[in-house]
């Protein structure tokens, strides 16, 4: 049976964390593009966080969730590298160059159609990593270049070199899609 | 600044990153480069139809029940009382009588915690406008021939004004599937429910006071008949209620 610090503990836990729910299964979502594998890092993300609680020093929520999924996430990379199964449909490996390249910019400004959100996100789905999750904890999560500097432990320069160049990824495959759909 | 720089530092202003000085270098850059000119533009335009775009996701309500259940839960009435039974399922020493025994016990349990939420449901129904009362009078002589003809019994209705709890009125409710009568009092702004039912057993069951969806319930028998007292006031204000009542009714009763 619980003692009455562990369940204090739960309720701070809960008042503090549970609101970025969402916010942690959309990176989720978007880091292993698989809705059941989405939801056990995120359960699993919730019970780290939960066990490093008592050491969590602020300021940010946030951030602090979003590192422990990328950790959680980045063994579940390990685990589909070694299954074979998973290999084929793991984008992001270094051998697989994306068939658009970062083009040099054009000086005529073209102006992109409105997507729905499920081609938008499939857009997105393919970009490499780390550039993906750089773009992602930006676009949607809506973090600030230092959150997400703390996020995934790398300098906030080399987040906004990402962030340029998953944009122009982004923006390349985009209007590469267009052209083809034309 | 060159282009390369530029074209890094571009995103940050449009994130409004940048402090002011840099702002000032790249837009002093950009106005001079009609090709990070065109970048700019260009990035600009795919914010803003992201934008437009839901593109978050939002977690399955499984999710949030599973990571509630992993958490450290407080221990709940019903479950303590499922661990009684459990327990005596497992016991192969416990004869088959003592276990039914038990059975009837945790039965009993769960019927009176059925009738406390049908009561604490009454009294809420009771709050809604214009469902308080059925007879108004702070007067116990108009509110008890009031109750006669519709139960079967005669609710002891007991002017406590006096004592700091003033009757408000009288109303039929429905508990348990059976009418009951209700008699309404008022503590400053908080309403008490005092819901009185007959019931065969004439021993004197003394006050226990429950606490349900943040109500108070006082339930006590004496004389023949049960009673609910139930309001938001708390638990010590209600006990004086309880205590209040019971003392006048004795007066009545032996005066």
């Amino acid at each position: 049976m619980p003692g009455t610090d562990d369940l204090q503990k739960a309720q701070r836990f809960r008042e503090a964390a549970l609101p970025y729910l969402d916010d942690v299964y959309t990176l989720a979502r978007y880091l292993l593009r698989d809705a059941s594998d989405a939801e056990d890092a995120v359960q699993e993300c919730y019970l780290r966080a939960l066990k490093h609680f008592d050491s969590y020093r602020g300021p940010a929520m946030k951030p602090w969730l979003f590192a422990i999924l990328r950790n959680v996430c980045n063994a579940e990379y390990a685990r589909r590298a070694h299954s074979h199964a998973a290999i084929e449909d793991t984008p992001g490996a270094a051998e697989q160059t994306p068939m658009w390249q970062e083009t040099e910019a054009s000086p005529e400004t073209e102006v992109l159609r409105s997507r729905d959100a499920g081609a938008i996100r499939k857009l997105i789905d393919a970009l490499a990593e780390p550039f993906k999750e750089t773009f992602v904890l930006r676009e949607i999560n809506n973090l600030s270049y230092r959150e997400i500097a703390e996020a995934v432990g790398a300098p906030v320069g080399t987040v906004m070199s990402r962030l340029a160049r998953a944009r122009a990824m982004l923006r390349a495959a985009w209007m590469a899609e267009e052209e083809h759909s034309r | 600044m060159t282009c390369d720089e530029a074209k890094i530092l571009l995103h940050a202003l449009l994130d409004n990153e940048l402090d002011a000085g840099h702002a000032r270098e790249v837009e002093a850059h950009i106005a001079g480069c009609p090709a990070c000119a065109a970048e700019l533009a260009a990035q600009r335009d795919m914010k803003r139809v992201l934008s437009d775009a839901n593109l978050r996701y939002t977690a399955p309500d499984r999710l949030r029940a599973r990571i509630e259940a992993s958490l450290p839960q407080p221990q709940r009435q019903s479950l303590s009382r499922r661990s009684v039974l459990r327990g005596f399922a497992m016991g192969s020493a416990v004869s088959a009588l003592a276990a039914s025994g038990v059975v009837a016990v945790v039965l009993r349990q769960d019927d009176q915690q059925r009738v406390l939420s049908e009561v604490v449901s009454a009294h809420l129904r009771s709050l809604q406008a214009g469902h308080l009362t059925d007879v108004i009078s702070t007067d116990q002589h108009t509110v008890k021939p009031w109750f006669n003809g519709k139960l079967d019994v005669a609710p002891p209705v007991i002017d406590l004004t006096a004592q700091g709890f003033t009757l408000v009125g009288g109303r039929l409710d429905y508990i348990d599937a059976r009418a009951i009568g209700a008699v309404v009092y008022r503590r400053r702004q908080h309403v008490i429910n005092l819901f009185v039912s007959q019931t065969s057993n004439t021993e004197y069951r003394a006050p226990k006071t429950e606490t349900m969806q943040g109500f108070n319930c006082r339930r006590w028998g004496n004389r023949g008949l049960n009673f609910w007292a139930v309001s938001d006031i708390g638990a010590d204000e209600l006990a004086e209620f309880v205590d209040k009542f019971e003392t006048a009714m004795k007066a009545n009763v032996e005066g």
